[in-house]
């Protein structure tokens, strides 16, 4: 589903490499887990696939379902079925929280040639949806993110990837700042997501959300680089004895 | 103090072209203390301390710049099914047929070109009085030769609470026409009526409304200049507030070569309430966009609350002024004034000029003012483009975002819907 071959990447304002050879393959139906320390690039590197601007790609590739999406802009890596939940996700005062989804959903229908949806039905979905997330009629009502706490703006993420219904599920750090009773249930919200034809790469600092999101495969991501690759044993080790071991045995 | 030879000339050949009505009727007296007024002050020249952002020339001329009437029939009449009591001006030349009777409950109506009709003292008291206050500490030449000049205006006394909105609709066909216009609107205590005014009334306008809002009355203002790119428009808005009172005024500018709008509100009774604020956007890449809006708030009474909301939208080399200031007069106790002058620039060649003012002689108030220019914010863009949202689309949204607090000043969610709609029909003309 998606595969990433030797990706270099620096960033297009500095002579900063960030990304120096990253080698990954997210099959569908499987989850994928992307752990390790700060500043090691995870974040760079979900940037870099949903299209963010400053990074440039020195070498390297990128496919989503075959399609190079290096090349793409944002909103077509979208329609093509890459999800990104943002680690901060952003605030806009002034845009209606429901407004921006359906308008996100019709955007990317119309863009696939697929019938927009009406608005009917898109509040039904989105009424069952926000209440499978407890997310209140209030919270849809207000500007995107705008006054929310950060486990609600986590869960508005969940809400938005539910909606969208992507072929990949990119989640960068989405168990931050939560509390153990929304990690359930955002953990719920994309348990329910998981099904033959999507891939999931959920980024993550620590073992505990993976206790609720049982990955596939487990990936530790070092100074730019994929240092190590295992089963789910991999995130207990480095919930046990940290990432000093692992990185010392790969340097 | 003499003037300087130069201003005396422009307004002496400005003065010249123009003749007072033979009819002046109740209004002769108005007429010629404005008259005197605007000989003693001049017109403005571009060092006048509030004439440095915005060029006065074209406002100066003896001839106004021609503007070519722009179609608008790709839209829809604004306010198409609000139940309003039209009241329509072709430049600037009251149309009776295509107006409504001039009768509504709980109001009423004249006009001031029908003076020698009849002597209405309620307007007697307000003409060019509000707008004679208004010239001190900063004069307004344009206002009081529009006392002395206007040709024609609606003179609304609110008795009750108005059946229906008012809507003044002018429609400009004429690309020589210079249309002076003068209403008055006197608002009853307890009483509340809504004027709105639509349209562009000329290729150059002088437009001047006085407001005087007795105790515990209503008047809210709702104006939209219409998308004519060459109009020159000039205009001012005067408001007298008693106690409890409220004036709420919005306006919608879309293009226009100059447009110059000037608030000047006093709090004369406690506890009033008055909210300005105004949305503009413009284009210059089809012809030059200004827009200026100058506004002047003077608080002399116990707890009022004042807001000012500006903000422009500005693309291709359009240039924006916001010129602001409250003060706050001694024993103006409790004063909450607000202001925010904003500007998004869609692009490196448009400006925004700001003169934010405080001036405060209590201590026991609670004042900000804050302006702002940015551009549009690449993370909600990305964020936006993220979730498949393509990037024009996107950047209209975040356009309507920024606007969005000024149309929220206005009461009625219709009519700020029915702006709003001409926002987004603009932003889908101005695509590229
Ligand atoms: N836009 C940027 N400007 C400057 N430095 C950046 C930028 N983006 C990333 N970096 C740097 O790149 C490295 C990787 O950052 P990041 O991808 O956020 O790591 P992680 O998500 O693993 O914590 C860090 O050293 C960070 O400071
Ligand atoms: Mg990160």
């Amino acid at each position: 589903m998606l595969e990433i071959k030797n990706l270099h990447v620096k960033l297009e304002e500095e002579d900063k490499q960030i990304l120096k050879g990253v080698d990954l393959t997210v099959e569908a139906g499987k989850v994928h887990a992307i752990m390790g320390p700060n500043g090691s690039g995870k974040s760079t590197l979900s940037y870099v696939l949903s299209g963010r601007e400053g990074y440039e790609v020195t070498e390297g590739e990128a496919t989503l379902l075959g399609q190079d999406i290096l090349e793409m802009e944002p909103e077509e890596r979208a329609a093509a079925g890459m999800f990104l939940a943002f680690q901060y996700p952003v605030e806009i005062p002034g845009v209606g929280n429901m407004t921006f989804m359906r308008t996100a959903v019709n955007a990317q229908r119309k863009a696939r040639g697929e019938a927009e949806m009406s608005s009917a039905d898109f509040l039904k979905e989105v009424r069952a949806k926000a209440k499978e997330m407890q997310i209140d009629a209030d919270m849809l009502k207000r500007p995107v993110n705008v006054g929310f706490s950060g486990g609600e703006k986590k869960r508005n993420e969940i809400l938005q990837m539910a909606m969208l219904a992507p072929k990949l599920c990119i989640m960068d750090e989405t168990d931050s700042g939560l509390d153990v009773d929304a990690m359930k249930l955002v953990a719920n919200g994309v348990n329910a997501l998981r099904a033959p034809d999507r891939g999931f790469l959920v980024i993550t600092h620590y073992q505990r959300l993976l206790d609720h999101i049982q990955p596939d495969v487990v990936h530790i991501m070092s100074d730019g680089r994929i240092v190590k690759t295992g089963g789910p044993d991999l995130a207990l080790e480095v919930e046990k004895n940290g990432y000093t071991d692992i990185l010392k045995e790969n340097a | 103090m003499a003037l300087p030879e130069q201003k005396q000339d422009a307004t002496h050949a400005r003065v010249s072209a123009l003749s007072l009505p033979a009819e002046g009727g109740w209004t002769r007296a108005a007429r010629a203390d404005a008259l005197s007024r605007l000989n003693a002050t001049g017109l403005p020249a571009p060092r006048d301390e509030y004439w440095r952002f915005t060029r006065p020339a074209d406002l100066n001329a003896v001839e106004p710049p021609r503007a070519e009437p722009m179609d608008e029939s790709d839209e829809p009449p604004l306010y198409e099914d609000l139940p309003a009591l039209t009241v329509v001006f072709r430049d600037g030349v009251f149309d009776a047929d295509a107006s409504d009777e001039l009768a509504l409950e709980g109001v009423e109506i004249s006009r001031l070109g029908a003076v020698q009709d009849a002597d209405i003292h309620w307007a007697r008291e307000v003409y060019g009085q509000l707008e004679a206050r208004g010239q001190d500490p900063v004069t307004r030449p344009f206002a009081a030769l529009n006392t002395a000049f206007a040709t024609d205006g609606i003179l609304i006394h609110a008795t009750g609470r108005a059946a229906r909105p008012i809507n003044i609709a002018y429609l400009h066909e004429d690309a020589a026409s210079d249309p002076i216009l003068h209403h008055v609107v006197k608002v009853d205590d307890s009483a509340s009526v809504t004027v709105l005014e639509t349209g562009a009334v000329g290729a150059r306008f002088n437009t001047v409304m006085e407001a005087d809002i007795a105790g515990g009355g209503t008047l809210h203002h709702v104006r939209s200049q219409g998308r004519n790119r060459e109009r020159r428009a000039n205009t001012h808005t005067f408001a007298r507030l008693g106690a409890r009172s409220v004036f709420k005024s919005f306006t919608l500018s879309l293009n226009g070569a100059l447009t110059r709008n000037e608030h000047v509100v006093e709090f004369q009774g406690d506890d009033a309430v008055a909210h300005v604020a105004g949305a503009a956007i413009g284009d210059g890449r089809i012809a030059p966009m200004h827009h200026d809006d100058t506004v002047f708030v003077t608080h002399d009474a116990v707890n009022c609350e004042s807001r000012q909301v500006f903000k422009k939208v500005l693309k291709n080399g359009a240039l924006g002024v916001f010129q602001g200031k409250i003060l706050v007069r001694p024993g103006a106790q409790k004063t909450d004034g607000y202001q925010i002058s904003q500007a998004l620039l869609l692009d490196g060649d448009s400006q925004f000029l700001a003169k934010p003012e405080l001036e405060i002689y209590a201590d026991d108030v609670a004042c900000s003012h804050g302006s702002t220019t940015g551009a549009i914010d690449d993370d909600m863009l990305f964020y936006l483009r993220a979730r498949g949202v393509p990037e024009r689309r996107a950047t209209d949204l975040l356009v309507l975002a920024f606007l969005a607090e000024t149309l929220a000043e206005i009461e009625d969610e219709q009519i700020a819907e029915a702006l709003r709609q001409r926002l987004e029909n603009w932003l889908d003309r101005h695509a590229d």
